[in-house]
């Protein structure tokens, strides 16, 4: 009894310190947090920049590469039949490396085991393009990541990073994301971390760029350490913040401010 | 060649106002910034958008460093005649890019 009480005691002097996921009728995505200009620009194929990778994209999916000689088409076929719905599904668990990996990743998997191509570096322009052709796929499907039962151990380490606070700033993703997304930080909107629409293009970078780039950059913001792309922490985080946003519809090639 | 959107509408009404939006992919390098090699990159952008409907120039613009990169214009014109509406931008070290729209006046 005495100890019982100790815990419900313990739970309510817990309770405040550990931030609240946000509940699932209040998801939001970054879209509905932007303004008017900004949406439309996404709306509209022919104002959507990033519809402009997706273009390069699909010039290099039908392209052959590496030693192999083949292009991705020769083993997919039409992307917009066998990538329908791929991108929702990401990081997924790979049986051979015994854990999850990201879209870049299953892309560089793909030309270094079938295409014996050299991996495309991260961020480079051919990935990026590869990436935002294969996520366009998937337009409005809803995001599937993190189902797979062999995945609940790392959607539990990215949530963990999530929560943890770190850097210069002593601060976690949730204290901005889960705990103050209704408010604003330098005039911007601080989003939910519902990474819906990646790869994205961001006005401020006047480019495409991955979720990993926004992480990274978000990590310095805090006065912390980046992890290199494409390091397991990363993956887990995107990996937990994909499973957060299970059943959001997919609307890469998104815009952002 | 550098990929190039643009949206006319395909019909419209004889004296109808339409609208045209174009978007280009370019870097639009300004010549101001330091690379990590200590060196200024040089610049490279677009210098001039011209449009024109049935060969007669309706739009045109100077670019100058400022504008963003991917440069995307939007502007009006009123739809006279059935025809083709062409595009072309221009830009530093031999850059051109070029690109065709059709439309029916009714």
């Amino acid at each position: 009894m005495k100890r019982a009480l100790l815990v419900a005691a313990w739970l309510i002097i817990a309770a405040p310190a550990l931030a609240a996921e946000i509940p699932l009728g209040e998801r939001k995505s970054g879209y509905d947090l932007m303004g008017p200009d900004t949406r439309a620009m996404q709306d509209d194929d022919t104002a959507n920049p990033g519809m402009l990778w997706v273009l390069d994209g699909e010039a290099l999916w039908n392209s052959k590469a590496g030693a192999a000689g083949t292009a991705c088409a020769d083993c997919h076929g039409d992307a917009r039949a066998s990538m329908k719905g791929v991108a929702a599904r990401y990081p997924a668990f790979d049986a051979t490396l015994g854990r999850p990996v990201n879209l870049e990743q299953r892309i560089n998997l793909c030309r270094v085991g079938h295409q014996q191509a050299a991996p495309l570096p991260y961020e480079s322009r051919d990935l990026l393009a590869l990436t935002a052709y294969l996520a366009e796929q998937s337009r409005g499907a809803a995001i599937e990541a993190g189902i797979d039962p062999q995945l609940e151990p790392f959607v539990a380490k990215g949530r963990e990073l999530f929560m943890q606070r770190q850097g210069q700033l002593n601060l976690g993703c949730a204290n901005c994301h889960d705990d103050n997304w209704d408010k604003r930080l330098a005039g911007s909107a601080i989003t939910q971390a519902h990474p819906t629409g990646y790869p994205l293009y961001r006005l401020e970078w006047q480019s495409l760029g991955s979720l990993q780039r926004r992480l990274r950059s978000c990590i310095s913001g805090i006065r912390a350490q980046a992890y290199d792309y494409g390091a397991p922490e990363l993956v887990e985080l995107e990996l937990y913040l994909m499973s957060r946003a299970r059943g959001m519809p997919i609307e890469a090639p998104a815009v952002r401010p | 060649m550098a990929n190039a959107l643009v949206n006319v509408p395909a019909r419209a009404r004889r004296g109808e106002i339409i609208e045209i939006k174009t978007l280009i992919q370019h870097e639009m390098e300004t010549g101001y910034r330091v690379g990590t090699n200590g060196n200024m990159i040089p610049r490279d952008i677009i210098t001039d958008f011209v449009c024109k409907y049935n060969g007669e120039e309706i739009f045109r613009a100077d670019l100058f460093p400022a504008i963003a990169a991917n440069p995307f214009f939007t502007f009006y014109t009123v739809a006279t005649e059935s025809g083709s509406i062409s595009f072309e931008w221009i830009g530093d070290n031999g850059f051109t890019a070029a690109e065709t729209a059709t439309i029916t006046v009714e």
